[in-house]
């Protein structure tokens, strides 16, 4: 299986469905883990770690992980090829551009990934669409399962699974959702968002780009707490209480939008329509912010009844909106292939070389203007 | 990079605003976002919440037993110094073997919790005296691969096979 299989659509987890899917993009759950007898990774001589990779790759891949399941060698892969497991969600960015023997592997049509020799031997997660947390939970519990069935991991029973860095120890459950979150941002409360994952201990980070900046609206929102509580209770008080809190905020703040800020909207979504037509030249980064308010149009029209004339006129212009296979169907899924596509390692991939930036952002401009002029 | 605003330090928020078609670009400095109320990174991201805990102890002398100051572990070498740069331990033996320096930064970074509960391996796992004699076996062979010493190390290695093979499995 070759990247460019893959890259030119966007994948399971990013197509728009599941539950709550308007503003919880998806569900993510990874367990940190490492092989006992081993030192961790920082203290490992190269040959420590190619045994490690090659006793975790052995084992993982003699797993019942169903048929397309392939591995990438990540210390040997070109540097293109990193940039788009990364921003794909495959690996982190510490994965990619790290040192020493290390690898990963993908399966169940992406929803599985296991990094080898990342921060710790072994790192597995589970994607899903949607607000899912509780599936991701069981599956990978499933996995993990098979994993210990074969190899013994590092554990105490003081401690519990043992990490390389102590805020990881105990369970080494990291579980996410990504936000979308336009509404917030453009009614000026995204504060409001950050107090209350302050207040409840969480760690928010921007989905796509570089930084720490939410590109796009999208937001990650992570627990920081793995000790002395259970993965089902972490689980629980995201279904529970954070998610339900967050929705309602952004939730709110789109009913505030319909109810007294209807020309703001109108007019966000209108510059964006008309940049996105017609611009020759737009960075990712532009992209991500138009592209934000266009989905948002789309799911307050389609989730609460509302009309624009930009709204009206996104739908008329774009062509078919009821047909999301079409390439001009203006629907969510054409809105989030649009935002995965544009990201300068899918356009370089799919290109089939790389591009310098004027190239990129040229070729990024044409892309979206046939999807929403066709 | 420098902040646009203070013109002293170095800019880490780069903020781009498009407001009436224009397209603005800012780069700021934490501070000065901060006091711009620009909440971009109201969190921080683990590691880095690691490695201010540590720079936050009030003293070396106050946070780490005197005698960890010194130590560093038979197993893999590692030391409180590296750990204050790398944000990392070397093995699982270090949580034990530095527990009281741990200790307070482990409470702290999980909201004052100290002990595990939560998933247990099913299969019972090599009890940590085990792990920590593989540990052991493992830095001799390295120790006589570097010596040439391969006699030593065919020996070690048959070690380390069968302590593997050995693992108990209780039910
Ligand atoms: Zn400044
Ligand atoms: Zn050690």
């Amino acid at each position: 299986m070759k990247l460019t299989d893959i890259s030119s659509d966007i994948n399971e987890w990013f197509n728009g469905s599941g539950p709550l899917a308007d503003i919880v993009i998806s569900s993510r759950i990874r367990l940190a883990r490492n092989l006992a007898g081993y030192k961790f990774l920082s203290r490992c001589s190269i040959a420590e770690k190619s045994e490690i990779l090659k006793k975790l790759k052995d084992a993982l891949m003699s797993l019942e992980l169903g048929d397309k399941i392939f591995y990438i060698s990540v210390d040997k892969a070109a540097a293109l090829d990193k940039h788009f497991l990364v921003e794909r969600h495959l690996i982190s960015r510490h994965h990619a551009f790290g040192k020493g023997p290390r690898g990963v592997i993908i399966a169940q049509r992406e929803s599985f990934t296991a990094m080898i020799n990342e921060e710790d031997h072994l790192r597995i997660q589970v994607l899903k669409a949607g607000c899912q947390l509780s599936g991701c939970l069981e599956q990978i519990n499933r996995i993990d399962d098979m994993i210990e069935q074969k190899l013994d991991y590092a554990f105490s029973p003081r401690y519990g699974y043992l990490t390389a860095c102590p805020t990881n120890l105990g369970t080494g459950i990291r579980v996410s959702v990504m936000l979308h979150l336009p509404a917030l941002k453009m009614t000026g409360q995204i504060g409001k968002f950050f107090k209350a994952t302050r207040d409840m201990n969480l760690a928010v980070r921007g989905l796509f780009g570089e930084g720490t900046e939410a590109a796009g609206d999208f937001y990650q929102l992570s627990n920081q707490v793995t000790l002395g509580i259970l993965e089902q209770d972490i689980v629980r008080q995201f279904e529970n209480t954070i998610i339900p809190e967050i929705v309602e905020y952004e939730n709110a703040a789109r009913n505030q939008l319909l109810a007294s800020q209807i020309d703001v909207l109108d007019d966000k979504i209108s510059r964006a329509m008309a940049l996105l037509k017609n611009a020759r030249l737009i960075s990712s980064q532009e992209a991500l912010f138009l592209l934000s308010h266009l989905r948002l149009g789309i799911n307050m029209h389609e989730h609460m009844g509302a009309t624009t004339p930009a709204i009206e006129r996104l739908y008329t212009l774009a062509g078919s909106a009821d047909d999301a296979d079409k390439p001009g169907g203006l629907s969510i899924t054409t809105i989030n292939r649009l935002f995965m596509l544009t990201l300068p390692a899918h356009l370089q991939l799919n290109y089939g070389r790389p591009l310098d930036t004027t190239h990129r952002d040229a070729l990024r401009a044409k892309i979206i203007r046939s999807a929403l002029n066709s | 990079m420098q902040c646009q605003i203070c013109n002293k330090s170095e800019a880490t928020i780069h903020l781009t605003e498009i407001a009436d078609g224009v397209r603005t670009e800012m780069h700021i400095c934490e501070h000065c976002a901060a006091e711009q109320g620009i909440a971009v990174k109201s969190q921080m991201p683990i590691n880095e919440l690691l490695s201010s805990l540590l720079a936050s102890q009030p003293s070396d002398e106050q946070m780490l037993g005197a005698m960890d100051k010194e130590l560093s572990c038979p197993q893999c070498g590692f030391t409180l110094e590296q750990f204050r740069k790398e944000a990392v331990l070397g093995c699982g033996y270090d949580y034990e073997l530095f527990e009281k320096s741990l200790l307070p930064l482990i409470e702290k970074a999980h909201n004052g919790q100290t002990s595990h509960c939560g998933k247990i391996p099913s299969k019972t796992p090599a009890d940590t005296k085990k792990q920590i004699e593989l540990l052991n076996l493992r830095q001799q062979l390295e120790t006589a691969v570097q010596a040439e010493d391969y006699e030593l190390a065919a020996k070690l290695r048959d070690k380390i096979k069968n302590s593997g093979q050995q693992r108990e499995i209780k039910d």
